[in-house]
Order: structure tokens, then sequence, then C-alpha cells
């Protein structure tokens, strides 16, 4: 029993933050309150105390890049950023697409990682874009969700299939809208920055293209779609239309698009490549009114670790993604702390939707809800220091950025798993 | 400002007096290549080592023969045959290189960004000889002395440069140079080779040739590679050629006394006519060619002396 008082209770379902205190029996919230506490417990000293991160997109690397990161380094990683629940990625080597794999991948996550691990399952085998996976056996095996992650299903005949099928056994498909075609070999968003650099660069209307092919799909099938990244104002008003339409559609973006434009790349930098691109300066803010309107849904933090020699390349060589666990809060405290998006909003994106979006109890500080939890001091400033993360692999674009959010302690089916309050 | 440099990775981080001071000593060497006889070796006993990760003949004979010129040992390392095709990474590459101690390096790579790259990691003078489609100062100063040597001046011109900009880094080095020496600049070619966000550098945008060269004092065209011309950027090497090759038709629109310029090698009867790339009343072509070992001997001159202060600085 763990009785924490004296806290900023973020509810993201009323949209409030309230000084109060929170009890925790067993695995679960047994009873919060308002104001002072019913008998003495942890302190939290007026800091915030929120529902725990579900973060839907995380790699792990297990199976076959475990040199760039493991269940451990992971759950070590998303511990101290108050991630809770990570809904790992089936790109791996290989692909989690059958039964076995992902037998080994719950076993994995089982005995290292600290926090919860949700797999997803890729769509079609090898995430190839060919045969679609046992999506039943996959389900039973334990997969959330199906998706072929950054690989576009090509031919739009297979994809109808999957969907069809995934929607009559009522699997949720996420997928990442690109035109293949006109992004492939892109490593920034076309424009006057890139075309000085000399660097390939694809439009940001690649993005809408295959949002608007999928959308079209999901119209067609029914099925439940989660677009996981968009990035560009130009698809805002598509998704918008889609859910007044009534299709079963929600969409998220990375916190590396809310937080940084494509002029970070500066010169050449390689950490700041990630996919899609970077966008423009007005993408971004579009992208973060999207968040603060509900038209973006969830805010995930695109974990994809890669190590030195991956990134220690030309540009162009240089593969993509950045690590962003331990760095989700702290860089979505930018967004609060400009004033754009409310605590409670935030916590609506990262924690409460993407609950909600894979029919999991929690997001939210109520009785009966699990007592995933993170506590955390909104305001206390750090430089970051990149060789200090918990992940193997170190490549964040924000090294050597001020930053403010420490998190202070976290709590996995009420069990610390994180810092040092009780 | 004297020239303040450590490498010499582009334009861009040049200051407008950097380039006079470079293209003023530039000068006197192009006097004294044509003087012919024994000279002064400001760079005898540094080694210059020419990597080129990218086939050329021109480039690499014209930097080979700068730093022989001022007494410079010189080696050329054939990339394409080295240990690069052993899966060795680039920076594994330049460290190698580096515990040889050369004093200059000059490189050339088919990525942008990645003589950058290798500049970071070795502590010899790095000197761009092109990068991907990112920059090749060398050739945007020659082409900045030859223009100087013709007109009198580098200011105050209109100068188009043509054809295939959104592949060619000679196009960027030269926008960075002519636009920090204060010209007026037109980027004129057909859509699918202009870069995205062209009309944002500060420069005038022509699909249509006539019209772009209109008035014009200095005309630069560039290359267009073979692989590009059928069905892929534009329709066949005959449309372009009508459209974009540079005749003496379309340079009746210029100045009477306009100079017409090529980075070479040529295609004639693709992007020029034979005849007026020899015109030696208009054709700089040549000229080009003989400033391009004189720009590259004062490079290697002013960064092996910005090598020896910071040395002496250090002791």
């Amino acid at each position: 029993m763990t009785l924490l008082t004296n806290a900023l209770l973020v509810d993201p379902v009323a949209g409030t933050e309230t000084l109060g205190w929170l009890r925790v029996d067993g695995a679960i919230i047994a009873e919060t309150g308002q104001g002072d506490a019913p008998g003495a417990g942890v302190d939290l000293g007026g800091k915030c105390l929120a529902p725990g991160i579900v973060d839907i997109g995380v790699k792990v690397s297990e199976p076959g890049e475990r040199h760039k990161e493991s269940f451990r380094s992971a759950g070590e990683a998303a511990a101290a950023g108050g991630v809770t629940t990570m809904v790992i990625r089936p790109d791996t080597v290989p692909a989690i697409d059958s039964p076995e794999v992902l037998e080994f991948v719950n076993r994995r996550a089982t005995i290292d990682s600290a926090v919860h691990v949700l797999p997803m399952s890729a769509l079609t085998r090898g995430r190839a874009g060919r045969e679609m996976v046992e999506i039943g056996f996959m389900q039973d095996a334990g997969a959330v969700a199906f998706s072929d992650a950054d690989n576009v299903i090509v031919n739009t005949k297979v994809a109808s299939r999957c969907l069809t099928y995934a929607r009559a056994m009522g699997a949720l498909v996420i997928g990442h809208p690109q035109d293949p075609g006109l992004s492939a070999g892109a490593a920034v968003t076309s424009g006057k920055f890139a075309s000085l650099k000399g660097l390939p660069a694809v439009s940001a209307m690649a993005e809408r293209m295959g949002l608007d092919r999928d959308l079209a799909l999901v119209e067609m099938t029914g099925v439940r779609y989660h677009f996981d990244q968009l990035t560009s104002a130009r698809s805002l008003p598509r998704i918008t239309r889609a859910k007044a339409n009534g299709l079963d559609v929600t969409a998220g973006v990375s916190i590396h698009h809310l937080t940084l434009n494509e002029l970070d790349v500066g010169d050449y930098r390689t950490f700041f490549k990630v996919k899609p691109p970077l966008r423009s300066e007005d993408d971004r803010l579009a992208m973060v009114q999207a968040v603060a309107d509900g038209v973006i849904d969830i805010i995930s933090s695109m974990h994809t670790p890669q190590d030195e020699e991956s990134k220690r390349l030309p540009f162009e060589e240089a593969a993509s993604g950045a690590v962003a666990l331990e760095t989700l809060l702290p860089a979505a405290m930018r967004l609060y702390h400009a004033g754009t998006i409310s605590m409670a909003q935030l916590f609506k994106a990262m924690s409460l939707n993407p609950s909600r979006i894979l029919g999991l109890p929690g997001g939210r500080l109520a009785p009966g809800a699990p007592a995933d939890l993170v506590a955390f001091d909104a305001h206390a400033p750090f430089i970051l220091d990149r060789t200090k993360l918990r992940s193997k692999s170190k490549n964040t674009p924000f090294d050597g950025q001020r930053m403010q959010g420490r998190v202070l302690g976290t709590w996995v089916a009420g069990r610390p798993v994180f810092g040092d309050l009780t | 400002m004297a020239f303040t440099q450590q490498h010499l990775l582009g334009i861009e981080a040049l200051h407008p007096s950097e380039i006079t001071t470079l293209l003023d000593l530039a000068n006197e060497y192009a006097e004294q290549n044509r003087a012919g006889g024994p000279k002064a070796q400001p760079l005898a006993g540094l080694t210059q080592v020419n990597m080129f990760f990218e086939n050329s003949t021109r480039t690499q004979a014209s930097f080979e023969l700068a730093g022989k010129r001022l007494g410079a040992t010189v080696m050329n390392m054939a990339m394409q045959a080295s240990s690069i095709k052993k899966g060795e990474t680039l920076i594994d590459t330049a460290l190698t290189l580096n515990a040889m101690h050369p004093d200059l390096i000059v490189v050339r790579h088919p990525h942008s960004g990645a003589v950058n790259l290798l500049a970071e990691k070795v502590n010899c003078a790095v000197l761009n000889a092109g990068d991907g489609r990112h920059e090749h100062p060398t050739q945007a100063l020659l082409d900045a002395l030859t223009i100087r040597r013709a007109k009198g001046r580098l200011h105050r011109l209109s100068i188009a440069i043509c054809g295939d900009i959104a592949h060619s880094r000679v196009a960027r080095s030269n926008i960075h140079l002519l636009g920090k020496m204060e010209n007026r600049l037109r980027l004129i070619g057909p859509p699918t080779l202009m870069p995205a966000g062209a009309a944002d550098w500060g420069v005038e945008v022509f699909e249509d040739m006539t019209e772009g060269l209109k008035g014009c004092d200095v005309v630069m065209m560039l290359r267009l590679q073979k692989e590009r011309m059928d069905g892929a950027f534009i329709p066949s090497e005959r449309e372009y050629y009508h459209r974009y090759g540079l005749d003496a038709a379309k340079m009746a629109h210029a100045k009477p006394d306009a100079i017409v310029m090529h980075p070479g090698p040529m295609n004639r009867g693709v992007e020029i006519d034979g005849e007026l790339a020899d015109d030696i009343n208009r054709s700089m072509i040549q000229e080009q060619v003989e400033m391009g070992v004189a720009v590259r001997m004062a490079a290697m001159d002013l960064l092996a002396q910005n090598r020896r202060a910071a040395r002496g600085g250090m002791s």
C-alpha cells in the first residue's frame, strides 16, 4: 500500500491539474482525493503525478540488433522517462511476423523489461507487402496491433485484402502514410534549405498522397486504423474530415516533429535524420496546434536506437531515427512551458488516448485503474548529456540542449521501477 | 581581412574579403604560370593527398599540377579501388590517412556533406573538390577569377547560370560566391532541373532561355549528365538542345560583349553549340581551365600559411 500526498494530480479525463493525494493498493489505484491526505505518505512537494506514458511505436531492436537496444536497456530508459507501457514495433531483424518470433519477444520482455511491453505484429510477412501474417494467431499470441512500420504496402490490392481481413478480426492496423515512389531515397524535406545543402529531398506532399490512399482503403474496408506519424499541415484537414465522416481513424505525431524543424539538421547532423524527415517550422506549429485541438490524438517517442556506426556516415548514407524514451517527457514539457498545450492535454495525448486506442484500462488517475504512474518535476532544469542515457544507443537530437522536466518516480502495476521516493 | 580559414569546404563560409584575397593571389599565380620558368616553392616539404571517391580527370589533374608547381609532394589515392570497397567507412579511411600526417587533403565525394564530415576527423587542411550536390568551391573561385579578368570587376554584373541547377554543386558554389560579391543572378532551366525553393535564394528564376538571357554580362552553362536526358528529367536530348542549348541565336539576347563559360566537360550539341564554345571572342572555357590551376595554387598556399601560423602559435 502506497500513499502519495501533496501531489499535483494530472487528470487527462477531466482535463484538470489539482493538488491532492492518491492511494495505491497492489497493482491498482485504490482511491484519490483533493487537498490534504487522510494519512502520512510520500510527500511529492506539489510536484506532478500523472498516469504513466503509453508509448506506441517503440523499437527495441530485439531480435536481431541487441547491440543497439535490448529489452533491459529499453525498459530502464522507459522507466527513467516515465513510460510505463512500450508498444513495440515489429521492424526488427527478423520482423515480428510469426507466432514463434512473437513468443520469443514476449519471453524476453517478461524476463528483462522493467515496464509493460505490448507487441505489435507485422501486417505482412517480412514487412514485404506481399502476403498477410497469421493475424488471428498473432492476436492469440498477444499482438495488440498490426503494422509494417515505415514500409508502405505498395500493392493496393494486397493492402485492401490485409485491411479487410484485419477488420474481420477486429484488429487495429497502424500505418505510416507516405507515397513510396515520391519519397524514395529522400533524406530531408524539400525546400530552400535542402536544396542549398544538396541533399535528396521529398515534398511533404508525399505524406498527403499516402494518407489519401490509405483513407480510401479505410473507407472501403471499414478497418480500425491509426496513422502513426503525421507531420505536415496539409494532412490535417484530411484527418478532420475522415473523423467527421465517421471513419474509425486516429492519428499520431512523434515528439521530434513537435519540437524540431528541418533547419535543425544544420551542417549535416545525422542525429536529426528521422523518418519522415523533419518539416518546416510552419508544419511544426500546425502539428502542435493539432495536438492542442485534438485533431492529432497521440504523441509518441518513435524511439529508434541506432549505433554510432550507423550515424557516423555522410548524411545520405546514415541511418534514420532517434532514441527518445528518456527525452519524451522533458521534450513534451517544452510545449507546456511554451504555453501551447496544457499538462492535462499532454497526458491525454501521451497516456489516455493511446490506452483508449488499444483498449487498455490505463491512462487515468481513477480508482480501479492500473497503478502505472509517473511523478515528475515539470520545472527542474538540466542539460542533456547523451552519454548518460540508459539506452544502449545514444542517438538523441537533444544532446547538449537545455531542457526542463525531471522524472522523480515511476510505478508499474504499483511497483516502483524508477526513483527513490518510496 | 586576410584569409583565415583552416579548410576550404565551401564558399558559404567565406567572407567577401577572403574571396578577394584568394583571387588576388590566384591572379599573381596565373601570371607566374604564364611566364613559366623556375619559381619559389612555398609548399616544399609538404605532402598533399588527393582522395577522389568519384571519378575525375580534370579536377584531379588540376589539383595535382597546382601542388607540384608549389613544390608539394603529391600523392593520388584511387579511392574507387581501395578499402572503401572492402567496407571501410569514410571516417576510418580519414583516420588512417590522418595517421600518415599529410598537410593537405583534397577530397571529392559523391555525397553532400561528406567532406565536412571528413574535415572534422583529421588535423590537416581539407580542400573540397566537390561533394555530392553541395559545393565545389575551387570551381566557383576559378569562375570568379575568369569573370574578373574578362570583365575587369566582380560586382554589379548580370550573370545567368543555365541548365541542370538541381544536380549541380558548381551552381550552388557559384550562387554563394556571386551573390556575396553583389551580382545579379539568374537561374535558367527546365522546372524538373530547378531545385525546390530556388526562388528564395535571392536569385531570379527563368524557365525561358531567351527571356532569362536578356542583358546578361556572363552566361554560365552547366553540364547535363547523360543519365538524366532520356525521359527522366527532360524528354530528350534534342528537345533540350532546342529549348536550353546555348547557340548564337539565344546568345544574341545577352549583351553584345557577354562571355560564355562552362565548367567542362562539355556535351557539344546538348547544352552548348560547338562553334560558340570555340569562339575565342566569347568563350572563356580554356581560360577557366587555366585559372583552375592558379586558383588551386592560391587556395593551397593560403591554407598552408594558416596551418603554419596555427602550429607556430601553439609551440
